[in-house]
């Protein structure tokens, strides 16, 4: 650091109110796709495996490989093939979603007791009325504690996607700025906003599991 | 009762067997779970199926909704064959009842009890009314309950909750599967009754899971007891079951007092009368006296104006000439109605330390005498297996019996562990 540097310089921060929203919409990008997309590709995992059991074990194992690939190789990989795009951020950010999101729906659907299900079964519920009415809503809270994981998760690891420069950056394009260019402004914005942002998106996920689940906190009679 | 005018159908096991392994079953060395079962179940009548844990009860049970196939033979409502039925239209005209009452707990309660009117498209008004028409139905208030969780609700009102559901789209037919298995016994007793009252009105045929011997009686129109092995042991009225058990096991199974089982079932009116020699204060007291001394008691009853009863007067008492006087009379006999148990009428005769108690109607006017012998000839007479020597005989003639270890049913339940593991 230079000498003379402010540690954090307010003023270049309201001088560039701007650029930094930019990067917050950047960021929000990088998580709520592949967040997205995590979610609709674990649920029909999930359901697969509740179906045939046989694939429980290799989907598992799957998705831990995936988990284990480092990021900054898996962009070095698909940069060639898919250049400096969304693509090459979504895919890596998605497929890390998988090993929490399969394991969450899984045990959700997992922990819906028994007796419910023959219940269900024994009035006469189809195959799929049983799993759209009965499990899912059911395994809700299971299933929002994993994405609430995953999407803390994805928020912070979606700061490496800066390799893919200023376009489609994030919060972590302000991160590599300021290391790069010595100027700790950027570099602590940043890392702040991104877990300012984790802890907004944690925040109202809690809020969207209370309204989906009106019940689990129904244990005091009314009136 | 508008809502529900459905009544039962006939249910019938045409030869059913059910094994989770016919092949090692046909070489005996798994049992099947369910043996060549037939029997009839009338319309509009409750039967009930006991028996230790693991003989098949249940899977009877569940092959009539199919929530369990059949290996062999056919279940037939009112003569249609289950199997050439759509599986989810048969389960919606099916009511179904389990243990663990299996509410959804993201329904309120007038969702949950709406669940197959709403599976069969009724509109919404017409779901809520059936919903509120059935929660009063089974004793709880719609505007309390209606919108609540089955988490804020009691075991018992919940049980309550897991019948209105059952015969929310008026099933002619409810399987039961132990449905008041998991209430406190004092709950238990009460939902018991209020079912019974229940199905006075609405008449469905039931079929009841129970592996208590003493539900099974208080329950059942029949009674159908399994054994180990899916076997139908006895299949009659609870007291054809109490009098005349068919087998060793099914005697075991029923315990050591059945006699007294028996005494709880039959009422004041399942016993002749004995007419009573009445009195009255004021009477000639030398006529009271003859009379007294003709009469088998050896007493007079002395009655009021109304007929209803002052006390005894024994011969001796009565003097030789003059008037009865009220003050002659003992108050001492209690006094049952032709409703009471014979068991009831015992217990308050022995508590009293007399061999008669009077019998009064409604406006407590004498109608005649019960006595603790005209009760045990009436347990003679019905009970064709009157001592234990003769069940052995039955024993040796029943080929089902070998398994000698089953000496109660708990030893029974703990068998039929054994071999399922």
């Amino acid at each position: 650091m230079p000498p003379g540097t402010k540690i954090f310089d307010v003023g270049w921060v309201l001088g560039h109110l701007p650029g930094i929203w930019d990067r917050i919409v950047q960021h929000l990008t990088l998580t709520a796709v592949p967040l997205m997309l995590g979610i609709v590709i674990s649920l029909g995992l999930a359901v697969v495996a509740i179906r045939r059991p046989a694939t429980y074990g290799p989907t598992t194992a799957l998705t831990g490989l995936l988990y284990t690939i480092p990021s900054l190789a898996a962009f070095a990989i698909l940069r060639p093939i898919f250049g400096l795009s969304l693509i090459t951020a979504f895919i890596p950010l998605t497929t890390y979603t998988l090993l929490i999101l399969f394991r969450a729906f899984t045990s959700g659907f997992g922990a819906v007791p028994t007796d419910i299900l023959e219940a269900a079964e024994g009035m006469g519920y189809t195959r799929r009325q049983r799993l759209l009415r009965v499990e899912l809503p059911l395994a809700v809270p299971l299933i929002m504690a994993g994405i609430r994981l995953a999407a803390v998760t994805t928020i912070g690891l979606a700061t490496v996607a800066a390799v893919l420069g200023d376009t489609f950056g994030g919060l972590g394009q302000l991160i590599t700025e300021g290391i790069q260019t010595f100027f700790p402004t950027k570099y602590l914005l940043g890392a702040a906003l991104s877990v300012l942002l984790a802890f907004l998106v944690d925040f109202l996920l809690v809020r969207v599991e209370r309204a989906l689940t009106p019940w689990a906190r129904a244990r005091v009679a009314p009136g | 009762m508008t809502g529900l005018a459905t009544h039962g159908a006939v249910v019938q096991f045409d030869h059913v067997s059910k094994s989770y392994d016919p092949a090692a079953t046909k070489r005996g060395t798994v049992p099947a779970a369910v043996n060549d079962l037939s029997l009839t179940v009338p319309a509009g009548k409750i039967c009930v199926l006991v028996g230790p844990s693991g003989c098949g009860k249940t899977t009877s049970l569940k092959m009539v909704n199919r929530l369990i196939e059949p290996t062999s033979g056919r279940i037939t409502i009112d003569g249609v064959d289950v199997t050439t039925q759509e599986l989810t239209a048969l389960r919606r005209r099916i009511g179904y009842v389990i243990q663990q009452v299996g509410l959804f707990p993201h329904h309120t309660i007038g969702e949950n009890v709406a669940t197959v009117p709403r599976l069969m498209g009724w509109s919404n008004e017409r779901q809520r009314e059936r919903s509120e028409e059935l929660l009063a139905l089974v004793g709880l208030d719609p505007a309390k309950y209606r919108d609540r969780f089955p988490s804020q609700l009691s075991g018992g009102e919940r049980q309550r909750v897991g019948v209105a559901r059952a015969l929310a789209a008026d099933p002619p037919i409810m399987l039961m599967d132990e449905p008041f298995g998991a209430v406190d016994p004092i709950v238990r007793d009460r939902l018991q009754n209020e079912f019974l009252r229940l199905q006075e009105t609405i008449a469905k045929t039931i079929l009841f899971v129970t592996h208590d011997i003493d539900e099974a009686i208080k329950m059942g129109d029949l009674v159908a007891v399994f054994q180990t092995g899916g076997v139908l042991a006895q299949f009659g009225s609870p007291l054809e079951i109490l009098a005349a058990p068919a087998s060793q096991f099914v005697a075991r199974f029923v315990g050591k007092d059945r006699g007294l089982k028996r005494l709880s079932l039959l009422r004041v009116s399942d016993v002749p009368l004995i007419p009573a020699s009445t009195a009255r204060p004021g009477d000639d007291a030398a006529a009271a006296r003859r009379r007294a001394a003709e009469s088998p008691q050896g007493y007079v009853l002395m009655v009021d104006a109304a007929n209803r009863p002052l006390g005894w007067v024994a011969r001796d008492d009565i003097p030789e000439s003059g008037q009865l006087v009220e003050a002659m009379a003992n108050p001492v006999s209690p006094t049952v109605n032709k409703r009471t148990t014979l068991k009831d009428a015992l217990s308050m005769m022995l508590d009293a330390d007399v061999q008669t108690g009077v019998v009064v109607d409604r406006s407590g006017a004498v109608q005649g005498l019960v006595t603790v012998a005209a009760i045990a000839a009436k347990m003679q007479e019905g009970d064709h297996t009157p001592s234990f020597d003769d069940l052995e005989t039955i024993a040796t003639a029943d080929q089902e019996s070998a398994s000698e270890e089953a000496v109660d049913p708990g030893a029974a339940d703990q068998a039929a562990i054994e071999q399922g593991a």
